[in-house]
């Protein structure tokens, strides 16, 4: 346990902020690049990951622990939009035999 | 310290990897990695509660749903058809632009303060769930409502219609 705590002494604040910053970029790279919707919604929960572990390290740093109950209501909300868009996903699937997201273009007036 | 680096190397590498693997199995298994190392990093926070969660919702829960999913399309083959370059291209610039958008708004090559546990203790499932149950009643009981409602949703969305349409 000390041992824990003592090797995380010394980042500074600003990597945190840096790599939490470049892990949400890859995230939005993965929606940009990608046209399988099941892999898109993969990038948004790598987003929403790097969000909840700065949340975490801000909440550390201050030492108060709201930042973390943020967290854990970021985690409850993830699983009930994963819930609902796999199922949106599978429905969609069933109408059209594809997950491509240029399919889902019937919308446009 | 150097822990630190070398775990969120691992975490970038991963999730580089997630993004850019042509088959869909193997970008979910390289995404269950990247959020163990997340997890690691909990850890190293003293965040013990949220590793905990992380573990078992993350990778336990809506992992599985995904490759579930996946599974059940049968789309586990390389069969997405994919982007031009010149747009993978233009995707891969403007990521590059929110990254540095992001790193120069949050000044992040001054110099900064150290990440020390003030209190080592505000992690632990003990502390948090006072927190919980006190300043965030109202909140946590709305999310029970939100959990119910998308569980009626996916499984109304989900339900396979009679040929009616």
């Amino acid at each position: 346990m000390e041992t824990v705590i003592q090797n995380i002494q010394g980042v500074p604040l600003n990597h945190y902020i840096l790599f939490c910053s470049l892990i949400f970029s890859i995230g939005v790279i993965g929606v940009l690049i990608r046209r399988n919707v099941i892999i898109i919604m993969m990038s948004v929960e790598l987003m929403l990951n790097s969000v909840n572990l700065l949340l975490a390290a801000f909440s550390a740093y201050k030492g108060d622990a709201s930042g973390q109950v943020f967290v854990f209501f970021i985690m409850a909300l993830a699983a009930a939009e994963v819930a609902v868009g796999l199922a949106i996903i599978v429905m969609v699937y069933r109408n059209t035999r594809s997950v491509d997201i240029n399919a889902l273009n019937r919308l446009r007036g | 310290m150097s822990v630190f680096y070398f775990v969120a190397f691992l975490s970038v590498f991963f999730a580089l990897m997630t993004i850019f693997t042509k088959n869909p199995v193997h970008s979910v298994l390289y995404l269950v990695i990247t959020f163990f190392t997340f997890t690691v990093h909990y850890i190293l926070l003293n965040a013990q509660f949220l590793a905990v969660v992380n573990f078992i919702v993350y990778m336990g829960a809506i992992m599985v749903l995904f490759l579930f999913v996946l599974m059940l399309l049968n789309l586990n083959k390389d069969t997405e058809p994919l982007k031009s370059n010149l747009v993978k291209f233009m995707g891969v610039i403007a990521g590059m632009c929110i990254l540095v958008t992001l790193a120069g708004s949050f000044r992040v090559l001054e110099t900064s303060q150290p990440v020390v546990l003030k209190d080592p203790d505000i992690g632990l499932v003990g502390n948090l769930g006072k927190v919980l149950f006190s300043e965030f009643l109202l909140p946590f009981e709305i999310s029970s409502i939100l959990l119910l409602t998308a569980m009626i949703g996916a499984v109304l969305l989900a339900k396979n219609e009679a040929k009616k349409a």
